[in-house]
């Protein structure tokens, strides 16, 4: 994809951009449409996290099979967050334990967080985008 | 103060659109600029001119036209979100124009403020 | 930073969230099916009141009265119009909407 090069908007300016993302996958869209908002911004040079909480952390399980529900696996592109430099993930702690998940289940490296720390990461942000 | 507007629902179903057209008219008539909205999502739903409401109700799609015309607002339907909806050239708004995601980056970066409204 | 709630209390779990993660001094406004959550007798009546501790609480007054919520409000939760809710991102110097 074109739109995914290096993308520069004169400005210089970089922005902490914090995309927060609370829903499952696949029973709505926001989960796949929110991955092509970050991938676009990383390309952009911009100081970019992306935080799992509620059913969000569900985005991240691995094993995945869609071939039944004959939708793209999307899953993978998490894998491929780095080769776009973004590299700070962060999941909710009570949304994993609530959940039954522990980061063994999850198909990317992430950064656990007490709700204390996510609100004061979030606190710090200039944008934050909630999909 | 430079305030975008990003929206993710479609008009009628949710409250979204009206809530953040309001907002918006509100913001320009306290002397803020509203420099672009973004439509995402179910979002783009809102550019279409074919939308025909009943009289006695709000035509969501031209109050932000007129919004447009009158203020200069930049509404901007994401392309790829568009194409899945079917939304092209042909059926869009006076106003409304399809481009990419990177006109929503750019509000981030370059506007004061970014608010959402979805559901 | 100001914190945006639109879903009701009683459907989603998104106040909830939002209140688990707001940070002391901050704002939280409550727009369309979120107003019902700052009227009397509502069951996330107490947990607002809780948070308005910590927290300016803040509820649009167009959807309260929209939903015949206007005379209902709790003690303590500031009550705005479109343009209270325009100051109030003026004002904060972010903003998050729990969708």
């Amino acid at each position: 994809m074109s739109e995914m090069d290096e993308m520069d908007d004169g400005s210089g300016i970089v922005k902490k951009f914090m995309f927060l993302n609370r829903k499952a996958p696949h029973g709505t869209v926001y989960a796949l449409e929110g991955l092509e908002v970050v991938l676009i911004t990383a390309a952009f040079d911009q100081d970019v996290s992306m935080v799992f909480t509620d059913d969000g952390v569900y985005q991240l399980v691995k094993g995945v099979d869609t071939k039944g529900i004959e939708v793209k696996d999307f899953s993978k592109t998490y894998r491929a967050l780095d080769g776009y430099d973004i590299e700070k993930l962060y999941v909710d702690q009570k949304s994993m334990d609530a959940r039954g998940l522990t980061e063994e289940d999850l198909i990317v490296d992430v950064t656990v967080l007490s709700a204390g720390e996510m609100a004061n990461l979030m606190a710090e942000q200039d944008i934050v985008i909630s999909f | 103060m430079q305030l975008g507007i990003l929206i993710n629902e479609g008009p009628y179903t949710h409250q979204a659109s009206d809530t953040a057209f309001l907002f918006a008219r509100t913001a320009i008539e306290k002397g803020h600029t509203v420099p672009r909205v973004f439509f995402y999502h179910d979002g783009v739903n809102n550019s279409t001119r074919l939308a025909t409401p009943p009289q006695d109700d709000r035509n969501v799609s031209a109050r932000w036209s007129k919004l447009a015309a009158e203020h200069g607002v930049d509404l901007v339907v994401c392309v790829a979100a568009a194409q899945r909806r079917g939304i092209t050239d042909d059926v869009l708004a006076p106003g409304y124009r399809i481009s990419g995601l990177g006109q929503l980056v750019e509000m981030g970066i370059q506007y004061d403020r970014l608010v959402t409204f979805g559901d | 930073m100001l914190h945006i709630v639109n879903k009701s209390a009683t459907e989603r779990g998104s106040l909830e969230s939002c209140l688990a993660m707001a940070t002391k001094g901050s704002a939280v406004l409550l727009i369309e099916d979120a107003v019902y959550a700052v009227t009397n007798g509502s069951t996330a009546a107490a947990k607002i009141q809780a948070a308005a501790a910590d927290l300016k609480i803040y509820a649009l007054g167009p959807d309260l009265a929209a939903r015949g919520m206007s005379g209902r409000v709790l003690d303590g939760v500031n009550v705005v119009d479109y343009g209270g809710f325009v100051d109030l991102v003026a004002e904060h110097n972010s903003c998050q909407s729990w969708l």
